[in-house]
């Protein structure tokens, strides 16, 4: 595993920001930390980074303990932090020979150019880093995390605050390093999430409230499949009763329904066939899924009401 | 630790700032012992550099907390503290680093005095008249003294955000230790036989003992506690910050 966290606490004051946590994040995976602003992903974050000391718990990176290994634990991560912190004075060459220079990395310069390569800082790579743009200055942020290819990464809200074209780049960017890395990443962007990782963990008020795969989460509890279907004309939602193992329909528009079934009893061939009886013919026909959005607001929706 | 070392030094010498406060304080020290009658040299008629140690400390009040104000206020307002401590340093590893990079700083720019020195050889009378082991004391004892200004100047600034605060905390604790203990000493309640023990946790009377000319292992170790006990609180405030 490379990351196992056990029955991790953190209190601040009388607010117990995480509260006995567990999970675990194996080699190569891609997980998404979701949760409601205040859940407790960044603390938890960075307590796995070493920077915050937990209350509770242990923390194993690549089997290294965080707390009786700090050093050894840390060099096996690249982290980058929510509010992406950086010396705006300095130059990002000069940054990230800095970062390599603590990690001890061999042939500094020589991973200097290719993180920068990898990154897309090139043609900035001569600027300071205040004044660089806000996507450019994530991207030294991600290139600091990777100058000593840390078998870990760990990226707390990487693509918040992006427009469009960045945000598009950066996600690129965690994929492709995301096939050869462990990446735990944290955000509220629901579509980077669904575009972006294997499995999801839902965190709510310090606790673990969900942890799938992508496309477990996104399948409707198992109880019941929806589909939609587009007619090339209008017809009687009464048509569809005749169907067996149907259990609702709703019409959006006279010739589009919103069918509702029992996932143990398939309908579409009987579906079928009551079109082609009533003379009509599917243009369209979708599954809906229930998005991770849907689901992550359905676990966390106690949080909004209290 | 290396890094960090390096990292402060060249951002000092890489900001406009860091020259300003060189700058300033080589022009006082020189307005001071050259130009201005008070302490002058050259209206003193002696050829001696008393009034330089005399100053010196004067203007490191201002100097050594110019120079460490954002050793850890800057690191703490921006976020940069996060990306330091989630490397493979340790607390103190960061704390070294900035301490011993004030403190060079605070060497180099001390360096160009020794012209002071040159200047009164010259002048004396015969030519190379002057207390040459008395003036290498003092330098010794000015050495200590900064270090232990540097461990204050750093400390003020781990436990602020702001660099303005962390200047005058520092300002505040420096002149604290330098005189504050020996004007406490004068309090009459400890007149007797306590006045000496509380005038003796004061720097300046550490400072003047050397500067007699006597290397005392006692003003050593004062010095080095001072400075090495600043620098635990400060490791120690940065790590209760992680809890």
């Amino acid at each position: 595993m490379s990351i196992e966290v056990h029955s991790l606490t953190k209190t601040f004051g009388t607010q117990v920001a995480v509260d006995h946590i567990n999970f675990s994040v194996g080699k190569g995976e891609i997980v998404g930390f979701l949760g409601p602003n205040g859940a407790g992903k960044s603390t938890t974050m960075k307590m796995i980074t070493g920077y915050l000391l937990p209350d509770e718990g242990n923390i194993s990176i690549c089997g290294l303990d965080v707390l009786r290994q700090p050093i050894e634990s840390r060099r096996k991560i690249g982290y980058l932090p929510e509010s992406n912190p950086l010396y705006y004075d300095m130059y990002v060459k000069e940054f990230l020979s800095f970062i390599g220079g603590i990690y001890r990395v061999d042939q500094r310069m020589k991973k200097v150019e290719e993180v920068i390569e990898q990154t897309g800082l090139g043609e900035e790579q001569s600027k300071k880093i205040g004044q660089l743009s806000k996507g450019y200055k994530q991207r030294v942020g991600l290139a600091h995390a990777l100058i000593h290819d840390p078998e870990v990464l760990i990226l707390d809200e990487p693509i918040s605050g992006l427009d469009p074209n960045q945000l598009v780049e950066i996600r690129d960017l965690i994929l492709e390093i995301g096939r050869s890395k462990t990446v735990l990443f944290s955000t509220h962007i629901m579509q980077e999430v669904e575009a972006i990782c294997d499995r999801v963990i839902i965190i709510n008020k310090g606790k673990i409230v969900a942890d799938d795969l992508i496309d477990k989460l996104q399948r409707p509890s198992g109880d019941k499949e929806i589909l939609q279907i587009l007619l090339d004309r209008p017809l009687s939602i009464d048509a569809f009763r005749q169907i067996n193992g149907l259990n609702a329909i709703n019409s959006l528009d006279p010739a589009v329904f919103v069918l509702e079934f029992d996932p143990s009893q398939d309908i579409r061939p009987a579906l079928f066939e009551m079109v082609k009886r009533m003379d009509r013919k599917i243009l369209e026909m979708t599954v809906v899924h229930e998005g991770v959005e849907e689901v992550f607001r359905k676990l966390t929706e106690d949080n909004r009401s209290s | 630790m290396k890094e960090i070392y390096f990292k402060e030094i060249g951002s000092f010498f890489g900001s406009i700032i860091g020259y300003v406060v060189a700058g300033v304080f080589l022009l006082t020290l020189g307005m001071i012992l050259w130009v201005f009658p008070d302490y002058s040299i050259l209206y003193y008629n002696y050829a001696s550099l008393d009034s330089f140690f005399f100053i010196a400390p004067v203007v490191f009040f201002f100097l050594i907390p110019a120079i460490t104000m954002g050793m850890f206020a800057e690191e703490h307002r921006s976020g940069t503290m996060e990306l330091l401590l989630t490397k493979p340093l340790t607390t103190a590893q960061v704390v070294w680093g900035k301490v011993l990079a004030s403190f060079t700083l605070v060497m180099l720019i001390l360096l160009p005095t020794v012209v002071y020195y040159y200047s009164v050889y010259q002048l004396g009378s015969p030519k190379g008249n002057l207390d040459t082991g008395g003036i290498l004391g003092s330098y010794i004892g000015l050495i200590f003294l900064a270090f232990s200004f540097v461990a204050i100047g750093v400390f003020s600034s781990a436990i602020t955000k702001s660099q303005i605060v962390g200047f005058l905390i520092a300002t505040l604790l420096i002149i604290t230790m330098y005189w504050g203990w020996g004007l406490m000493a004068k309090i009459p309640i400890f007149s007797g036989i306590w006045d000496d023990f509380v005038a003796s946790f004061g720097i300046d009377k550490h400072y003047i003992s050397i500067r007699r000319g006597v290397l005392d292992t006692r003003d050593i170790m004062y010095f080095l506690s001072v400075g090495l006990g600043y620098v635990m609180a400060t490791i120690f405030v940065l790590n209760i910050k992680r809890k």
